[in-house]
């Protein structure tokens, strides 16, 4: 991950509302994660399965806006993103190690998988964003 | 990763030349690695002492680091030069990018195993609503750490990385600090008050 530099100050735009909707998705996820965390080993799956697809939903919803942007700095969202990606992968890993070693399998493995994968990108697409949009002319 | 050095800065806060900042200091990373190795290896022995110690350890210091940071480093912060500032943020957010993460995986995972292994996590414990009490603590700081501060802190290096790095943006990113630093300080102080609750129930 670096830092390229940019020609000039990044001007002021308004922008759409991902940081809101990125923290939308993440406290989504985080709730049906301590729904499931909170009754293991036989944890419900009703609610954690509908706040993931909320949790979603949302998601997809940044990345649409973020699509009808005229101008926006996916080179840096990427850059930085999927360094964070990575380094939640390894966070998400963690958490997913410890409900293998606890005996999680079939259908509550699979929704907590999802979950950290929702939990990764949300935080990667956080923390890009919060660099792209602040990116300069040069980068975009 | 590599860095950018960003010279000759004419709207910069410092208006100085200064050295390139590392987002993620490298020469931490060996120690990350040797630290969550060491979380594997207790989890999956389940080690008792080395679950009590991680998740003390790493809980310990992330309340305090939190609230150090938040009451007392923050305020200090808010009263100092535009230069000041930028110059103390350069060498003490690339620090926290690598600590607080780390921390925060050694508390929860060991945390999770230890209730576990204690039982503390069965839905008979006496202790079991405080634990999904501290969940819920956890997860409104997670939230703001991983949806507010974390990032607006990687993008002030970002932005002090540029050429000419705008102040206002900088100062914007940072206002988040200030106005977060509220919140995960009475949710830590709420955690310290859960824990002491479990430990001794």
């Amino acid at each position: 991950m670096s830092a390229q530099p940019s020609d000039a100050m990044a001007p002021e735009a308004p922008s759409p509302p991902v940081t809101q909707l990125v923290i939308g998705s993440l406290a989504l996820v985080l709730i049906g994660g301590i729904l499931m965390a909170a009754r293991f080993p036989d944890p419900p799956l009703t609610a954690p399965v509908l706040l993931l697809v909320g949790s979603a939903v949302l998601f997809a919803s940044c990345i649409v806006l973020l699509t009808r942007q005229p101008v926006f700095a996916w080179g840096v969202l990427a850059q930085v993103g999927r360094w964070a990606l990575l380094a939640y992968v390894v966070i998400a890993g963690m958490i997913e190690y410890s409900f293998v070693h606890n005996h999680a399998t079939g259908t509550p493995l699979l929704v907590l998988t999802l979950m950290l994968v929702m939990f990764s990108l949300d935080v990667a697409l956080s923390i890009g964003y919060s660099v792209a949009r602040f990116a300069g002319p040069a980068q975009r | 990763m590599a860095t950018v050095t960003a010279d000759g800065i004419s709207s910069a806060p410092t208006g100085a030349s200064r050295r390139a900042i590392q987002v993620v200091p490298l020469r931490g990373l060996p120690i990350v690695a040797v630290i969550v190795l060491g979380l594997i290896v207790s989890i999956a022995a389940n080690w008792r002492w080395a679950l009590m110690f991680y998740h003390v350890a790493g809980g310990g210091l992330w309340t305090g680091i939190d609230l150090f940071v938040g009451f007392v480093i923050g305020p200090i912060l808010g009263r100092l030069s535009i230069p000041a500032r930028a110059e103390f943020s350069a060498k003490f957010m690339p620090m926290m990018v690598l600590i607080m993460p780390t921390l925060v995986v050694m508390t929860l995972a060991a945390g999770f195993q230890l209730a576990v292994v204690i039982g503390n996590l069965d839905p008979t414990s006496v202790n079991h609503g405080w634990l999904v009490a501290s969940f819920v603590v956890v997860g409104v700081m997670a939230t703001i750490a991983l949806g507010v501060l974390e990032p607006a802190n990687v993008a002030v290096l970002f932005e002090m990385n540029k050429p000419r790095p705008d102040g206002r943006v900088i100062a914007r990113l940072m206002r988040r600090f200030v106005y977060s630093a509220g919140i995960t300080g009475a949710m830590q102080v709420a955690t310290l008050l859960i824990m002491t609750r479990v430990a001794t129930q």
